[in-house]
């Protein structure tokens, strides 16, 4: 079983509608959407949920006021601003370090479970897919996607399938290191222009430092011909090989509309190069 | 007034709004506080003249005093100390930095005193100007995690006094909220498509939750359907400005061109969306 992760550093560059043609493509696999924050594969993929959980994670701190001597040492020691002046926990601060109920003379602080999340266990009309809503302003993404992935790759496990395929979340931070971490690949979807460049840039630095091979797509290529070959020269500088392009199209967008995969969609254009990108990045895992 | 420019979704053109904005205003600061994967240097060009550190303290163990005695990874919620057992000798503790979240429970907590602090790099801030544009942002460093951290430093050297406009990072989780936390309004940008509607929807509840007033900014308006628009109509959420698709604004996107300043036409759009930022603003005000 080998794990591929499509990522983009920039938002917005292609990455949902990547992971739903090579969804609606390969075959024999496990569907994961780790853009925890702001998932978009479901739009696709119109999942049936068959299981349900709570993600739990992390503790928030709550101060009892009838307790609180109001000494105001849990505002002092606190480093992440969470503790108002008037002795409130700002919830959306807290990052449940408990430094503040173990400091208070009055033991009037006490860490309670928070729960920040739902996970979900899916059926599509491609196979399984397992997925997550984070609460909003909720911190612990990383824990989340974590979570979902070991989950996706028991069921690869146990059903024999050959491919989990991960839809990850923009930028570089902890949820990007968590859908990263372990896996086979990266193909990088990126866009022509200067953000583009310097985000996938960014994305290359991450794939060096886990160690993970990077396989490059331009998605709407032809807006800027000249940044493409600009990018795809600095990826082969860079030790990352070139899977492919993808042409500007508003059949990308009338696919989506209609909650389509572009395999599913009016592009032929489009379903060939999809076919290309994917024998190129199969026979560079294999 | 702070203006925070976010969207739920990335790549809906948070930055050409936030830029373009900041174009048409003149005197103004611009911060970018998408730490992660920063992008407004690369239109703005600002000349750089401050670089500062961000560091956070994370602990350092003086083996010498140290008892093995374990509290420090007890009083830690981010397992960031461990305590390695020698049977017959003093237990040894671990530190590993990048899980630390600096919280400084080890070091205050620990009975023998044996715990320092010491200051390690995450990121930078840069600090300079593009015209009468007083810029900054800041650059987590790959491979970190604290990016709120980042946000929140850089959040410090906001002036009140000054018109500011932040562009905010994407998604609905922590960073943003540290980005958005005490704005005066917020400028949601979305895409008409099922995915920028859909997560448009995160956006507006984060943004109502925490109380901050904000109106939808809809770009690439034409390519897509009306469904954003209807759902801003039902939810009685005011739409600031609609910014047509053109093949010909990706193109210039993409070499780093603005566009407020190179076409008239462009400059009303944005000049009418700081104005209806500011009448929905007083409305707000005048409700509250």
């Amino acid at each position: 079983m080998k794990q591929i992760v499509v990522l983009s550093g920039k938002g917005g560059t292609g990455k949902t509608v990547m992971t739903g043609a090579l969804a609606a493509l390969v075959d024999n696999k496990v569907m994961v959407d780790c853009d925890v924050d702001a998932a978009d594969l479901h739009l696709l993929l119109t999942p049936k949920v068959v299981e349900r959980h709570e993600f739990k994670s992390g503790k928030k701190a709550r101060i009892d006021e009838r307790a609180c001597v109001r000494c105001g040492r849990c505002l002092e020691v606190c480093r992440f601003g969470a503790v108002t002046k008037k002795l409130f926990i700002d919830m959306s601060s807290c990052e449940g370090c408990g430094l503040c109920a173990r400091v208070c003379p009055a033991a009037a602080i006490t860490m309670e479970e928070n729960l920040c999340g739902e996970w979900f266990v899916s059926e599509t009309r491609f196979g399984t897919m397992v997925h997550a809503r984070l609460g909003i302003g909720e911190e612990n993404s990383g824990k989340l996607v974590a979570q979902i992935r070991q989950k996706a790759k028991e069921i690869a496990k146990e059903a024999f399938r050959d491919w989990v395929i991960i839809d990850g979340p923009p930028g570089i931070g902890c949820p990007v290191m968590a859908s990263l971490s372990g896996v086979d690949a990266v193909l990088l979807v990126t866009e022509p222009s200067c953000s583009g460049l310097h985000d996938a840039g960014r994305v290359i630095d991450l794939g060096k430092h886990f160690k993970v091979p990077v396989q490059l797509v331009v998605n709407k290529w032809d807006i800027n011909p000249a940044v493409t070959e600009q990018i795809e020269k600095y990826c082969t500088e860079n030790g990352v090989a070139v899977a492919g392009r993808l042409p500007f199209d508003r059949a990308v967008v009338n696919a989506v509309i209609q909650g389509r995969t572009i395999m599913e969609g009016e592009s032929l254009g489009l379903k060939a190069e999809i076919i290309k990108i994917w024998a190129h990045l199969k026979g560079a895992i294999s | 007034m702070i203006i925070a420019v976010a969207s739920g979704k990335g790549g809906t053109g948070k930055t050409t709004v936030a830029v373009n904005l900041a174009l048409v205003l003149e005197k103004v600061d611009f911060f970018d506080s998408d730490v992660e994967e920063p992008n407004a240097h690369l239109f703005l060009k600002p000349d750089i003249k401050i670089t500062s550190e961000v560091a956070v303290p994370v602990p350092v163990i003086d083996a010498g005093n140290c008892t093995g005695c374990g509290k420090c990874a007890e009083v830690c919620a981010y397992h960031a100390l461990a305590v390695i057992p020698h049977p017959g000798k003093k237990s040894q503790v671990l530190v590993f930095p990048h899980l630390c979240h600096a919280c400084g429970a080890c070091s205050l907590l620990c009975p023998a005193g044996a715990i320092r602090e010491e200051a390690r790099n995450i990121g930078v801030i840069e600090e300079g100007e593009c015209g009468n544009i007083r810029f900054l942002h800041g650059k987590m460093n790959v491979g970190e995690v604290l990016s709120p951290t980042i946000i929140r430093r850089l959040k410090g050297k906001v002036r009140p006094d000054a018109v500011t406009i932040i562009d905010a990072p994407p998604g609905t989780s922590c960073p943003v909220v540290a980005a958005i936390r005490g704005v005066d309004f917020c400028v949601l940008v979305t895409e008409p498509t099922p995915f920028g509607l859909h997560d448009l929807t995160l956006a507006v509840d984060v943004v109502r939750q925490m109380k901050i007033p904000f109106g939808v900014v809809i770009n690439r308006a034409g390519l897509g359907n009306d469904a954003a628009e209807d759902y801003c109509r039902a939810e009685k959420i005011p739409v600031l400005a609609k910014i047509l698709f053109d093949r010909e604004i990706a193109v210039r996107y993409s070499t780093g061109d603005t566009l407020a300043d190179k076409s008239p036409e462009m400059a009303k759009i944005f000049t009418e969306l700081y104005q209806n930022i500011c009448q929905v603003k007083n409305e707000a005000d005048r409700c509250s």
